[in-house]
């Protein structure tokens, strides 16, 4: 047994002193073993993780149990004789790689940092060892891809080079904190190819750590599923995909399943068109004849990888970056091009939902003066019309008034953020709505639920929603026409079923079979079919 | 402010509180609590500690004791007037040169940095000298530079909140540049701008000390601290402490200032120790 964690209680420092945040958990992990852990945002996961090194975060600090690697009790060590296994016997590959690459050194310096503090390798054994992982990651021109800096390469690309890093050492362990969370699918599905062999072909233990279902299923040998700091099942990874026996665990599988059905729009003109956009930052294209509508009633899901013009699609739509050519058209009449020539009444139509709720809500106003600036400031409503409006709203939204009108943002989760923000865009009582990546920032249950509320409204309201995301998955639950975007182009779109089921175009193609599939087998036929 | 909450204040920002609030008081109460006028002849030059004069006399025979509660009320009055103007001036500029990016930020910024280029002490008294001293000329002066500081920290606290989805927000909704300022920016830079605002106050209080001690401060007769230790300087060679009192008034509340600052601060940016 390479790592064996007993009984681990971890505590973090609160207001009223220490709060349990692991209750007690245990953790094994053998020799070759790939243990993958999944669980819902503050179920300890990434705690737990890093507890596997003897490590954690600060404000935080263990208050019981033990962490032995390989024989030898991690806690009871002290700090120097701890900081000789990290980065030598057990690695970690973080989330954001392009946050934990010290951006003034070339990549093949940092690589090279962990063999000299631990001297396992001198500087050329290092390098060569370098251009050897490059290889086996994939990346561009191995022997020279170290003298890059790290801005001069892709996420995906990133992230890689940190996978390569963390086997610098040749670790027993590497403990992988969501490393493809933050990249686009296409960009992830090689990532994670690149893992699996690299772990595969060092023989490497590793601890996975994922919200999603469908990567943990390709990665694990065995899944433990976690939440609020307690372990709630574990399995083998087919016997988990199959046959959850915790409630809760099922809860999560059948997230996957929400399924808006294929309808009958209600027909008429369409309430927005984007005509021939063409759009720039300073001489940068980052449009280029982008064309489509969306019909009244309707969800237009607009799906493309980062950079693919998507989220500046909607700033020519809502008139803060007038397009160079092309036009946008509001129930056939076309908006002025720029924000300030619109007039109140076209403003109150368009509407917006931001990804992140927390930077979408001024932390120091109450929900209540969030929701009544634009009760008043587009319907004039004042006194008790408005407080009677802003009942209904937050009736709406599910969000009991009493309890959560005089609170702020600080105060809430953050799907309940997120509703915050869509009752911010409902009291404008406008027609359309650009819903920017409202569910990436949240857990999937919470997500499943906001987009059910998101339905329901429209259902209820004849809203109409441009639907901008990455996450196929949330385009097959909602959406009844999809646009596909890459490089600042529309590629294809058309009706669900058109664009998903038989898709006509390569790159739509590419798209959906990049997608994870609770399957655990996808990964692997994946690789056999050659993914890069 | 409850006295449970007055508890959990550190020591040493309560003692910096207790002595603002103490200066603040000789500062207000001093035509009562003054045994003489500030500009009043009452003795000898130099008369030693003790008898009438607690705490003898000065170069000219005035009562040191009444000269340093008026000096409370002339440095830190001018002081705390010279501070407030520095702020609403740099403040409104700084957050207009963060809403409005483009010709006005370029002006006022470009303006900032060549205010900044020159060493303050020196322009200052470049100032002074070509508009002549003067309780006015003297409170605007500093008040102008002090204010490029002020400008600079509210452009760049009022930037970071400008990049926030909820500004864009109220700009999609049609706000106006004032509003979005006024409710959704100043709100949220509040902490820092006051924590600025005991610093800044101890920087131009001891800049008027220093050009008082210079000469270039407040006109005579008027007491203030600067100017007192200078007049009476010639006392240290002969091994007498007098003119170091001034000196203590000076050093003293800007150690308490401070004290309070560095709470205030470490209240705003959530550090718990």
């Amino acid at each position: 047994m390479l790592l064996d964690i007993r009984d681990l209680k971890i505590e973090a420092r609160g207001e009223a002193g220490w709060t349990p945040i692991l209750h007690g958990v245990d953790l094994t992990v053998n020799q070759g073993e790939v243990v993958g852990l999944i669980g819902e945002s503050g179920a300890g996961k990434s705690t737990l993780g890093l507890a596997a090194m003897g490590y954690v975060a600060p404000g935080l600090r263990f208050a019981g149990g033990s962490v032995r690697f390989d024989g030898t009790d991690l806690l009871a060590l002290p700090d120097a004789r701890r900081a000789a296994f990290r980065g030598r016997r057990v690695a970690y590959v973080a989330q954001s790689a392009a946050a934990s690459f010290n951006p003034a050194w070339r990549l093949i310096d940092q690589f090279c940092e962990g063999p000299k503090i631990h001297h396992t390798a001198s500087r050329s054994e290092a390098e060569a060892l370098a251009r050897e992982l490059y290889a086996q990651m994939s990346l561009p021109e191995p022997d020279r891809f170290g003298l890059r800096f790290p801005h001069q390469v892709s996420g995906g690309q990133l992230q890689r080079a940190m996978v390569a890093m963390a086997m610098a050492c040749r670790p027993d362990l590497i403990v992988f904190d969501e490393p493809t969370t933050a990249l686009d699918v296409t960009t992830q599905i090689g990532v994670l190819a690149a893992i699996r062999q690299a772990v595969e072909s060092y023989g490497a233990a590793a601890i996975y750590i994922t919200h999603d279902l469908a990567v943990v299923a390709q990665m694990a040998d065995r899944i433990k599923v976690m939440r609020h700091g307690r372990e709630v099942e574990e399995a083998p990874t087919r016997q988990m995909m199959s046959a959850p026996s915790q409630d809760y665990t099922r809860s999560l599988w059948a997230v996957r399943e929400f399924r808006r059905p294929a309808r009958e729009l209600p027909g008429g003109g369409p309430v927005i068109r984007v005509a021939g956009v063409t759009a720039s930052y300073g001489t940068r294209n980052v449009l280029e004849d982008v064309d489509f509508a969306v019909p009244s009633g309707a969800t237009v899901a607009v799906v493309g990888e980062s950079g693919s013009g998507k989220s500046t699609t909607a700033r020519v739509i809502t008139g803060l970056l007038p397009p160079r050519a092309g036009r946008v058209e509001l129930d056939g009449q076309p908006l002025p091009p720029r924000l300030a020539d619109r007039s109140r009444e076209q403003l109150r139509m368009v509407q917006m939902i931001y990804q992140m709720a927390d930077t979408a809500l001024n932390p120091r106003q109450t929900i209540r003066q969030i929701l009544s600036r634009p009760l008043g400031f587009y319907l004039g409503l004042t006194g008790r019309a408005r407080d009677e409006r802003l009942h209904q709203l937050m009736d709406q939204i599910e969000l009991e008034p009493r309890r959560f009108l005089d609170r702020r943002p600080g105060e809430l989760s953050g799907g309940q953020k997120q509703r915050i923000g869509i009752a911010r865009a409902l009291a404008a009582e406008p027609r359309f709505i650009i819903c920017d990546e409202v569910t990436s920032a949240l857990d999937h249950l919470v997500a499943e639920g906001i987009l059910r509320l998101l339905s329901r409204l429209q259902d209820e309201q004849g809203l109409s929603y441009m639907f901008i995301t990455h996450d196929i998955e949330t385009v097959r639950a909602i959406a009844d026409e999809v646009v596909v975007m890459r490089n600042g182009r529309v590629m294809d779109s058309g009706t669900r079923s058109a664009v998903m089921d038989q898709p006509r175009h390569d790159y739509t193609r590419q798209l959906l079979a990049s997608v994870p599939q609770p399957d655990p087998d996808w990964l692997t036929q994946r690789i056999a079919e050659g993914v890069r | 402010m409850t006295l449970a909450s007055l508890r959990q204040i550190p020591p040493t920002a309560l003692l910096g509180l207790v002595l603002i609030v103490a200066y603040a008081l000789v500062g207000i109460l001093a035509p009562l609590i003054a045994p003489y006028g500030e500009a009043q002849i009452v003795g000898d030059q130099f008369l030693p500690w003790g008898g009438d004069y607690l705490l003898g006399t000065d170069n000219l025979g005035r009562d040191m004791l009444s000269r340093l509660i008026w000096g409370a009320r002339n440095t830190v009055g001018v002081a705390l007037l010279t501070t407030l103007l520095a702020f609403l001036l740099g403040s409104i500029t700084g957050l207009l040169a963060a809403a409005l990016p483009g010709w006005v930020d370029m002006l006022l910024s470009r303006l900032v940095d060549v205010l900044m280029a020159v060493p303050s002490l020196i322009f200052t008294l470049l100032a002074l000298s070509a508009l002549g001293p003067g309780i006015w000329n003297l409170i605007m002066v500093i008040a102008v530079l002090d204010a490029t500081r002020v400008f600079r920290l509210a452009r760049a606290s009022a930037m970071n909140i400008m990049v926030m989805d909820y500004v864009e927000a109220a700009r999609l909704r049609g706000e106006g540049t004032w509003w979005i300022i006024r409710h959704e920016v100043l709100p949220n830079i509040t902490a820092p701008l006051i924590a600025e605002f005991g610093l800044r106050f101890c920087f131009v209080f001891l800049t008027i000390s220093a050009l008082s001690f210079l000469g270039l401060g407040l006109p005579p007769p008027m007491a203030d601290w600067g100017g007192m230790v200078r007049d009476n300087a010639a006392l240290i060679t002969f091994g007498d402490s007098t003119p170091l009192l001034p000196a203590a008034c000076i050093a003293l509340l800007t150690v308490s200032v401070n004290f309070v600052v560095d709470w205030l601060l470490h209240r705003a940016s959530g550090l718990k120790e």
